[in-house]
């Protein structure tokens, strides 16, 4: 059982190296400022400290053996209202499609989130590499 | 007549950090602004900034005009703020306080911090309430908390569009569209994921033909283009929105720099005339030197950076600093500099950059005997 893992879908040479300077357990290297960032996965402890930092809300946890059928995927969110804990909602892709439903199972904030929160979404297995956010309320 | 070692006007990203820099090392600085409160664009940035610790990297823009308003009252500048430069003549600043009465400031150096404009396009209905620069309404969210209208079409992918985009979701409102001409995305892929996550359709090779209402914006036809850039018949598509916002590129503020007699050079990479600037952000006229945005369109970490360039060679010009701590310190900073300027997107600012310290250069020396 690996646990949650960091997916860095960070792919352009863009001056910025946060990630690499707040992992806790030197998971992540920046070779220089321009460098794409590089994740060792098995350093990873899965924390998500780079989720909040990362500009660029380009970081993401994916935990595939969250359970018998789901996988739990977290991601940076900073919309209100703030989601809660146990809504089932449209989970969607990185084109905002509504691909699966899924259960809100946490909702991380504080300050030293600066106001990213990190949302974690159970879904099934299967679109543990599609899902990377919620559907948006509709407005009035 | 007041009088100062370094006149700083403008008192954004880089105005700040010259003066921090120059007032740290000994110089007596008066930093001009004409808004009530210096920052510069950082007061309306609520997205958390790239870079690097030394940018404040994972800060969010208005903290870090926070940050560095601070430092620059512990370093003891001195503000001149609700004051317009009207004009610089040798090294006289003439200024309205308040739009009310008038102030003269001469100074040892200047540094010219004017910042960028934003570019516009025009198209039948431009006129039309409803048609604003995309930093209008970036102000008008971020700052006075007010959503300008529901649906909004972005016209210009850059990351100024794509940010203002988010911000916009994030205040409730909807982007419709955004359309860009280039058959490509302009700014930042992270920034245009975060839109496309939440379903925004990005079209490139596409633009705006024309705004339609009464008396506000009601509607807008948007077209496709071929290679050459012409609308191709038969793809015009209404979009059901009430704000247009342009956000097609900014050029450097030259106004004062030109009125200083400074020389510029037309760079595409840098967003069209620029005053022509040495290594040590210094112009073509003695003791001016400029920094930020009009020096040539980039960030607002460049902006830092060039500022704190700026303050450390008007002190050293002014004897606050011997040569060889200065050259160390600049040559730390122009690192820097050339790191931000990596990658892709930094290619043709990095030789944008080179030609224009080639050209002082090649004034410096001045014609062939």
């Amino acid at each position: 059982m690996r646990g949650p893992v960091a997916v860095i879908e960070c792919v352009q040479e863009i001056p910025c190296d946060v990630c690499g300077s707040i992992c806790p357990v030197d998971a992540i290297k920046v070779a220089s400022l321009c460098s794409l960032p590089e994740l060792y996965e098995e350093k990873c402890t899965g924390c998500g400290t780079c989720i909040p930092i990362c500009p660029g809300l380009a970081i993401f946890l994916v935990d595939y053996d969250f359970s018998k059928g789901e996988a739990l995927v977290s991601f940076p969110y900073e919309f209100l209202p703030v989601p809660q804990v146990g809504t089932v909602v449209d989970a969607t892709d990185r084109l905002g499609r509504s691909v699966t439903k899924g259960r809100i199972v946490k909702v991380l904030e504080g300050e030293r989130y600066d106001h990213t929160l990190v949302v974690s979404v159970a879904v099934p297995k299967e679109f543990a590499q599609k899902v990377r956010g919620i559907a948006l309320p509709k407005g009035e | 007549m007041l009088r100062t070692d370094v006149a700083v006007i403008g008192g954004g990203a880089a105005g700040l950090s010259a003066a921090i820099e120059a007032s740290r090392l000994g110089a007596r600085v008066h930093l001009v602004d004409e808004n009530a409160r210096p920052g510069g664009q950082l007061f309306k940035q609520i997205h958390k900034f790239f870079g690097s610790h030394s940018h404040y990297a994972g800060t969010r823009g208005f903290e870090i005009g926070e940050k560095l308003l601070e430092e620059a009252q512990k370093n003891g500048v001195e503000t001149l703020l609700n004051s317009y430069v009207f004009g610089i003549f040798g090294k006289e600043i003439g200024i309205i306080e308040n739009q009310m009465s008038s102030k003269w400031l001469e100074a040892k150096a200047i540094i010219l911090c004017c910042g960028a404009s934003e570019r516009h396009i025009m198209f039948p209905g431009w006129t039309l309430p409803g048609v604003m620069g995309a930093g209008a309404a970036q102000t008008l969210i971020n700052v006075h908390r007010v959503l300008p209208g529901r649906r909004f079409l972005m016209v210009g992918s850059g990351n100024v569009g794509l940010i203002v985009s988010y911000q916009i979701l994030q205040a409730g409102g909807e982007v419709t569209a955004m359309v860009e001409a280039l058959p490509r995305i302009g700014g930042w892929g992270v920034h245009a994921s975060k839109i496309r996550r939440c379903g925004v359709p990005i079209l490139t090779s596409h633009t705006i033909k024309e705004a339609h209402g009464r008396e506000k914006v009601e509607a807008a036809t948007i077209v496709a283009l071929d290679e050459n850039w012409n609308h191709i018949i038969g793809t015009e598509r209404i979009l059901d929105v009430d704000v247009i916002c342009l956000v097609i590129g900014l050029r450097p503020n030259i106004e004062l720099p030109l009125m200083a007699g400074c020389e510029t050079m037309f760079l595409e990479g840098l967003g069209g005339w620029v005053p022509i600037h040495d290594e040590d952000m210094e112009t073509t006229v003695e003791g001016i030197y400029v920094a930020g945005d009009c020096a040539g369109i980039e960030e607002a970490s460049t902006a830092i950076d060039s500022g704190r360039l700026a303050g450390v060679a008007a002190a050293e010009k002014l004897g606050y600093l011997p040569g060889d701590e200065a050259n160390i310190m600049k040559a730390q900073i122009r690192k820097t500099l050339d790191d931000l300027r990596g990658g892709p997107f930094g290619v043709q600012r990095m030789e944008a950059k080179r030609q224009l310290i080639q050209r002082a250069k090649t004034l410096r020396a001045g014609p062939d005997e």
